[in-house]
């Protein structure tokens, strides 16, 4: 019972020849940035060749989405895989133990840092909330991990970098962390452990940690795990991409032009509390929004209104605060709501200020 | 006989891991009991932090994302 079971059955795989997994890698890498470069004369033709004049509306909208969505997809398709080969160096488990019993401040830093390359999954949310706090991670180090994991990460940062530019990237990626980092700093200094539910609080008292063994991954295992999160991330978001572009189009090729300016233009004080309002019930990950936010950018909305919009449809999701019901009482999910809504528009009015 | 536990919320993965276990398990010739484990509180008790779990003769040997095939195997060869 008390033998520690190897994940590999004790025998360890001899080392398969590693040699034909990197040449292999690296054929993909070369014919990935063949297409790539070919992409935008492709997607011209294709579109020339329709029956739709290019300069009309419906043009417009059909050029966006076939430059774009392709783009946008092997660019994913990329990124996703160089993460899953990092991820494989990460696990919740092993996070966990390097910000258990963290004190507030630099734990912050660090497990919104984490959050970043930890592998999670929404539906894993509420193990790892327990299995943080249970481990003697503090509830606002727990609060910046699980508000950075799904609004800062690769999808957020390669969308924005290929559909709108890698310096609203950049921007979009700091202060997201900065929110994650200030939000769970303010909700570990409110000292709100007694709002937790009853039955989260008994388990905290004993609190247990599993004595993973330790995996043992060879090369080959981390290329393999890069094309699971292949398979897995981009057969899951393609969808919201292929929606979030062909709202994107629509907005692009029909929206009158001075709309977008009057409603989420720089000086229409009012639009970024109505942006983070209007997020919160939209529920959609980073690959759906990312390309509704492009066609709002160049349509004339204010930057600092779009990120606003942007973060609260990621971070402040009804379904994800349903969930968690489950572990928080009401009256944290309402703290929780308040503070990264305020930090949210906080980058708003902030953005927009400085990009009038 | 092994005394296997999934643990998971019920999610796709969970239910895919369920499924490779036991078929894993058939296809080897290896006697065991699947149980599955959906309670939060309950999955809590084993110190995981990411889910789906699998804890073999109340050890924990997995967990978060799809088992490895190979590694699975070795799990249930194991002698207990």
């Amino acid at each position: 019972m008390n033998e520690s079971v190897s994940p590999r059955g004790g025998r360890e795989t001899r080392a398969p020849n590693t040699g034909p997994w990197v040449a292999s890698v690296l054929v993909c890498l070369a014919l990935w940035g063949v297409t790539y470069s070919l992409l935008p004369a492709a997607s011209k033709a294709l579109v020339g060749s329709l029956p739709v004049e290019r300069t009309s509306r419906l043009g417009e909208a059909l050029a966006f989405f076939f430059y774009d969505l392709p783009k946008v997809v092997m660019l994913l398709a990329l990124i996703v895989f160089a993460m899953g080969i990092v991820r494989s160096f990460f696990s919740p488990e092993r996070t966990r133990a390097l910000l258990s019993g963290r004190r507030e401040g630099i734990g912050n830093v660090m497990a919104a840092g984490l959050g970043t390359v930890t592998p999670f999954c929404s539906c894993s949310a509420i193990p790892l909330f327990i299995g943080f706090l249970s481990a003697g991670v503090p509830l606002g180090v727990t609060f910046s991990f699980l508000i950075a994991a799904p609004m800062v990460n690769e999808v957020a940062l390669i969308l924005l970098i290929g559909l709108v530019g890698w310096k609203v990237a950049l921007t979009y990626f700091a202060f997201g962390l900065v929110i994650a980092i200030v939000s769970g700093w303010v909700i570990g200094h409110l000292k709100l452990e007694g709002w937790l539910q009853d039955w989260v609080k008994a388990i905290q008292v004993g609190g247990a940690s599993a004595d993973l063994p330790a995996t043992r991954l060879t090369q080959v295992d981390r290329i393999r795990l890069g094309i699971e999160a292949v398979k897995d991330i981009v057969g899951r978001v393609w969808i919201w991409i292929v929606v979030g572009i062909a709202l994107g189009g629509l907005i692009h090729g029909y929206m009158p032009a001075d709309l977008m300016a009057r409603i989420m233009g720089t000086n229409v004080w009012w639009s970024v509390p109505a942006a983070v309002v209007v997020g919160i019930p939209m529920y959609t990950n980073a690959a759906g929004v990312i390309p509704i936010v492009e066609a709002l950018l160049s349509e004339g909305a204010a930057l600092g209104t779009t990120l606003a919009f942007m973060m609260s449809v990621i971070a402040l999701s009804l379904p994800e605060m349903i969930i968690l019901r489950k572990v928080l009482t009401l009256r944290l999910i309402a703290v929780f709501v308040g503070v990264v809504g305020s930090g949210i528009l906080a980058v708003g009015f902030l953005f927009n200020a400085l990009y009038s | 006989m092994k005394q296997v536990k999934v643990l998971g919320s019920g999610c796709k993965r969970c239910q895919t891991t369920e499924q490779m276990v036991k078929e894993t398990a058939a296809r080897l010739g290896v006697d065991i009991t699947v149980e599955k484990v959906t309670d939060y509180a309950e999955i809590a008790k084993f110190g995981i932090a990411s889910t789906p779990g699998i804890i073999i003769d109340g050890k924990v040997v997995h967990a978060g994302g799809l088992p490895n095939e190979a590694a699975l195997e070795g799990w249930l060869r194991q002698d207990s």
